[in-house]
């Protein structure tokens, strides 16, 4: 059944992206364009997802476990250390640079587009994985 | 600062975030998971949960195939060139995973659940975001 719900899930998240224009990197880099002709939708788009979402992680807050059983498995680490902030902004110069973050990269190569990004994106959370273990 | 109007969406921006919202709030309450795209891609190669990240995934891929059987999908125009893509996706996959969530886990989730963690990080993504396009397009021309 769990299954099930993330198919459902990720189908959902899909459709989302494609309605709000983030699937659009073009739409997507007018939108980081603040010097140029400026397109403002995405802030609606995380407004919108914000709004939404923030309900479920307020009741989340007060139950152990989903309708399911299955144990809330939030993050917990609470530091903001140097991981979090270089790996950021790494993210934000990539976004930058192709319009395109993961889940659009995802719904692009659904449709054949962007591959060498989809590509590249794979090899970079597998370099990733060559890191040594975060210590603290 | 010019405002693009003929551009601007609002409506299919708000609804479609609330739908990006809607598909947390589920995987939330029925999964105990969190939604945040680059952790779950990243996750498949270390296991375990293979499984609900594979469904996951599989739902991702296949929205463009369901939209196209109602409606013609939405314009995607990629104006980067293959080197550009390559060392953007480059970035894109380690640097999410470095910083532990992209723009759903940190933008999305994080900041739906008042997380400081990812209210630093979606302030440094969107920075680094603006600074880039700024260079682009009005410094090196490139787009």
């Amino acid at each position: 059944m769990m299954i099930l719900t993330a198919f459902g899930s990720g189908l959902l998240f899909g459709l989302g992206l494609l309605l709000a224009g983030m699937a659009d990197p073009a739409k997507v880099q007018a939108f980081l364009d603040l010097a140029g002709a400026w397109d403002p939708s995405l802030m609606l788009v995380m407004g919108g997802g914000v709004a939404v979402s923030a309900l479920a992680y307020a009741r989340g807050r007060r139950q152990a476990r989903t309708a399911f059983g299955a144990p809330l498995q939030l993050p917990q680490g609470r530091s903001i250390d140097r991981r979090l902030i270089a790996g950021s902004l790494l993210f934000g110069i990539g976004w930058g640079l192709a319009g395109i973050c993961p889940g659009p990269a995802l719904v692009l190569l659904a449709q054949g587009k962007a591959l060498w990004f989809a590509g590249a994106m794979f090899a970079g959370m597998a370099l990733f994985e060559l890191l040594p273990a975060r210590t603290s | 600062m010019t405002v693009d109007w003929s551009h601007f969406t609002p409506w299919t921006a708000a609804a479609g975030g609330m739908l990006i919202g809607l598909a947390a709030a589920a995987l939330l309450l029925l999964n105990g998971r969190i939604a945040g795209i680059s952790g779950i891609v990243g996750g498949l190669l270390r296991g375990p949960d293979r499984a609900w990240r594979a469904a996951f995934i599989a739902g991702l891929l296949l929205a463009p195939l369901v939209w196209r059987m109602v409606a013609e999908l939405p314009a995607a125009t990629v104006s980067a060139s293959p080197a550009l893509l390559v060392a953007a996706g480059l970035l894109v996959g380690f640097g999410s995973r470095l910083g532990s969530g992209c723009t759903s886990g940190h933008g999305v989730c994080g900041i739906s659940r008042l997380s400081p963690r990812s209210l630093i990080a979606t302030a440094a993504f969107m920075a680094a975001g603006f600074l880039v396009v700024y260079l682009l397009k009005h410094v090196w021309g490139l787009a």
